[in-house]
């Protein structure tokens, strides 16, 4: 009847008991809240079953700085694990494992990839000139499938366990044999789900992008931040249904004992290494892409010039795309491929260091004889391009066989792909946090606790990764858990917690910039829609934006469309309101992802029933939509006018 | 009547030009991929039979041809549907449906029993390498027809129902280009799964 769940599935331990009753107690104060104060109706019809991409967008943010806690929290773990290495330390090996696949795991794909998504769905539509995205109920099904991940995630630590085998299970670690328990397939389940929201969304915003931009806006007067989306899109196209079959796969070879990654049978599983990286390597490129495009927007802006060389970053963004596959096998140099396959691929990954420079250096030549102000974007820009390059200088010795065999494996790497992800993504995330974050809000974000946030990044970071290329060298291998005294490690791994620590403090100063910035909205509010002079065409519209972006969609004729038009002063002529079609709300996306977390969960614990249910549920789900034909509303041109004579009335009141 | 059909077919026109029908290009494109890659897993484990039987002595030539001509002729049946639609004959486009899902339900039917026939021989996908990826993209396209096949017949009750609106001739436009897609995957596995399998 429950497969394999029991009551044996539930927590033992009186840590991970107490720790799950104290967020269980504060979902429950949460849950009492949303009663008290009758919020519930407000949630469910303005944001759960929005399809507009604004709410989505700000959703998937939400979600995924929840997840950063909790992956931050993982990380934590795993320091103070490491820097008391020598005794026991805090966790249980086993215990251990699990903390870093989950932290590898959550950081990659539900905050990484959420903030990513959330910033496609805030920016997308806003950049081009359009007022939705192409498919806006697909868009929502997309969001839902990605919160069902991180739902299946997070059910693993109260009922079971979550996979050991690290964030890309790699087999026959992660075959049945070795790995009997229901962890791996909770790994495998919420990255499945969510993977294919994803592609969804890939698809979904790649023919937005194509089809929907303003007129006059043609391809080479695109925002850069845009080609970006669309490098990454293409990326997401190509590498994520590669992912969904190798996931397949170790699926089958879980589920129905076959034989793609066993080591016996006939198996292969170096094919699982080579497939996840064909999709792992342009993953990275997915995650940097969008990083890259905020920059470009942000330091035009704050330079108040505009971007240097846009045609040599449009070719760039291309380089970076077709390059980013063709050199996944410098992941296992020591597969053993042969010295010629490994000189390829290590020559292919030097050359994809080159168009990244490009865009450095376009970023440092725009900054140059600007009237640059340092703001806190800017700040985190100026963060990025010391840790980038600095991560950068690393990965390129790496990509030397002879010295990745030194390296591979080791603390080395744990610090080079760090300080990409952290000193790239994460910091251009955060950059694009402060610099949008009155568009959608109506006001800006506290600058000094942003100042402070972000110095107690950078430093925590620089503390937390330095000594860590220090150990790769020194030996200390990826996911140990205790090492012998003797080594003289510990001192190294102390300065790494405690580095952790101050990014801990980062993390502090931001939450307390998001509530002073709410606390005081009145103080920090922006009436102009364009706090910081924009560049771009979401500065035009007012702060937060009107559910349908653009009164009159504008029409465009060069790059920098906003900024042309305030040099022009050519912003007022736009009084011909048309009535606008929107999507109606629908909760239909929630549905499908509801079962296709009754699926996800079904199969992971072998109930088949309730797999079943969920793979019927969903496929009807969608039947039922795709047979109803008024699923838009129409603004009527006059409700326009008033909106828009009302947003007038407030810009005029300053 | 015809009027309002030919609105609607302006619409879907138009609309075929537009968003929708991109975005499902680019959806079966990545479909492509992910068949591209269990191609590529297969043509790695094809040797890897583990002490069993290889493809040259399992697959019965004859049998995958009367598959293949059968897919093949669904997807000529579905052109006609196709065709069908423009002269606005409902009764001509659903009679057109039957004969592609009898003929593909056919195919989906003569897999199975390919399948079955291998399993109960023993050489089940547990036997080797080479028969995991043989059942697995095999098996994903059979997949794909049965899913096909359900949404030829929620678009046939569509259809039957509401006649030509403009979303219900956009969804079997959309259902056709998938229909045929999946035919070009089948003469891929045909050629590199059965030709390339037996030949010497």
């Amino acid at each position: 009847m429950f497969g394999r769940l029991s009551f044996d599935a539930l927590p033992h331990d009186p840590i991970t008991i107490s720790v799950l009753a104290v967020t269980g107690l504060g979902g429950l104060a949460l849950v009492g809240a949303m009663f008290y104060f009758k919020r519930w109706t407000w949630l469910w019809k303005t944001w759960l079953t929005s399809l507009d991409p604004k709410k989505i967008g700000a959703m998937y943010i939400i979600v995924a700085a929840l997840m950063l806690l909790r992956g931050v929290a993982d990380a934590g773990m795993i320091r103070a694990q490491q820097a008391l290495g020598v005794g026991d330390g805090i966790l249980t090996s086993d215990h251990f494992q699990q903390v870093f696949s989950a932290h590898g795991t959550i950081m990659i794909f539900f905050v990484a990839m959420g903030l990513v998504f959330g910033l496609f769905n805030l920016l997308v539509p806003l950049q081009i000139g359009a007022r939705d995205v192409a498919f806006p109920f697909l868009n929502s099904v997309s969001f839902w499938l990605f919160v069902v991940g991180v739902a299946l995630m997070n059910v693993s630590l109260v009922v079971g366990e979550f996979s050991p085998a690290g964030w890309l299970a790699y087999p026959p670690l992660s075959g049945l044999e070795y790995s009997p328990g229901v962890g791996v397939d909770y790994w495998i389940w919420s990255l499945q789900i969510a993977g294919i929201g994803s592609l969804l969304s890939g698809i979904n915003f790649f023919v937005t992008i194509l089809k929907m931009r303003a007129p006059g806006m043609t391809a080479m007067k695109v925002p850069i931040f845009i080609w970006s989306v669309l490098g990454s899109l293409v990326l997401i196209m190509f590498a994520f249904p590669i992912l969904t079959a190798t996931l397949g796969m170790l699926s089958l070879d879980r589920l129905f004992d076959t034989h793609f990654f066993t080591s016996g049978g006939g198996g292969n599983p170096m094919m699982y290494v080579n497939l996840i990286w064909a999709w792992g390597h342009p993953e990275v490129y997915i995650l940097i892409l969008p990083a890259f495009g905020i920059f470009s927007e942000v330091v035009p802006t704050f330079s108040g010039k505009r971007l240097f060389g846009y045609t040599s970053m449009v070719v760039a963004i291309w380089a970076i795309v077709f390059l980013s596959f063709t050199v996944w096998l410098h992941h296992f140099f020591t597969m053993g491929a042969g010295a010629n396959v490994n000189a390829f691929f290590g020559i292919m990954t030097m050359i994809i260091g080159i168009p990244t420079g490009v865009k450095v250096f376009n970023w440092i030549f725009t900054m140059y004889k600007g009237r640059v102000r340092f703001t806190v974007p800017m700040l985190w820009f100026m963060g990025f391009v010391v840790t980038f390059t600095l991560g950068g200088v690393a990965g390129v010795l790496m990509s030397v066989p002879p010295a990745d065999f030194q390296v591979h494996n080791s603390l080395f790497l744990v610090a080079h792909f760090h300080t990409m992800i952290i000193g790239g993504v994460v910091f251009g995330m955060f950059s694009g946090f402060n610099y949008w974050f009155p568009k959608f809000t109506g006001f800006k974000l506290n600058e000094r606790l942003g100042r402070y946030a972000f110095w107690c990044w950078l430093w925590g970071f620089l503390l937390a990764f330095t000594p860590l290329y220090i150990l790769g060298f020194m030996g200390a291998t990826r996911r140990l858990d205790h090492y012998d005294a003797s080594l003289g490690w510990q001192g190294l791994f102390i300065v790494a917690a405690v580095g952790v620590g101050i990014i801990g403090l980062g993390i502090g100063f931001q939450l307390l910039q998001l509530g002073v910035s709410i606390w005081q909205r009145a103080k920090n509010r922006d009436v102009t829609g364009d706090p910081w002079q924009g560049r771009t065409l979401e500065w035009s519209t007012a702060s937060p934006v009107p559910e349908y972006n653009f009164a009159v969609i504008p029409q465009v004729t060069e790059r920098d469309a906003f900024w042309v038009a305030k040099q022009a002063g050519a912003a007022t002529a736009r009084l011909q309101y048309q009535p606008i079609t929107v999507p109606k709300n629908t909760s239909l996306g929630l549905f499908i992802a509801g079962f296709a977390f009754l699926f996800g969960f079904g199969v992971i614990w072998h109930i088949v029933w309730l797999a079943a249910v969920g793979f019927v549920g969903a496929v009807a789900t969608i039947i039922l939509r795709t047979s109803r034909d008024d699923t838009e509303r129409v603004i009527s041109a006059r409700e326009v006018q008033e909106t828009e004579a009302l947003l007038a009335k407030k810009r005029a009141k300053i | 009547m015809k009027e309002s059909v030919e609105t609607a077919l302006v619409n879907a026109q138009h609309a075929s030009t537009s968003k929708t029908t991109l975005g499902f290009w680019i959806y079966l494109m990545t479909d492509c991929v992910l068949f591209a890659t269990l191609f590529a897993a297969y043509v790695v484990l094809r040797d890897s039979t583990f002490g069993g039987p290889s493809a040259r002595e399992l697959f019965d030539m004859p049998f995958v041809l009367t598959e293949t001509l059968l897919l093949l002729a669904s997807s000529f049946t579905c052109g006609l549907a196709m065709l069908a639609i423009r002269q606005a004959n409902r009764t001509q486009v659903l009679g057109w449906l039957v004969a592609t899902f009898v003929l593909g339900a056919t195919f989906l039917a003569m897999e199975l029993s390919e399948f079955a026939h291998l399993v109960n021989e023993g050489n089940g996908w547990q036997r080797s390498g080479f028969l995991t990826a043989f059942f697995t993209l095999v098996g994903t396209h059979g997949l794909h027809i049965a899913t096909g096949l359900l949404w030829m017949g929620v678009l046939g009750v569509q259809l039957a129902r509401r006649g030509f609106t403009a979303g219900v001739v956009r969804r079997l436009t959309l259902f056709s280009l998938f229909w045929h897609f999946l035919d070009v995957v089948w003469i891929f596995i045909f050629t590199i799964v059965y030709l390339m399998g037996v030949a010497v």
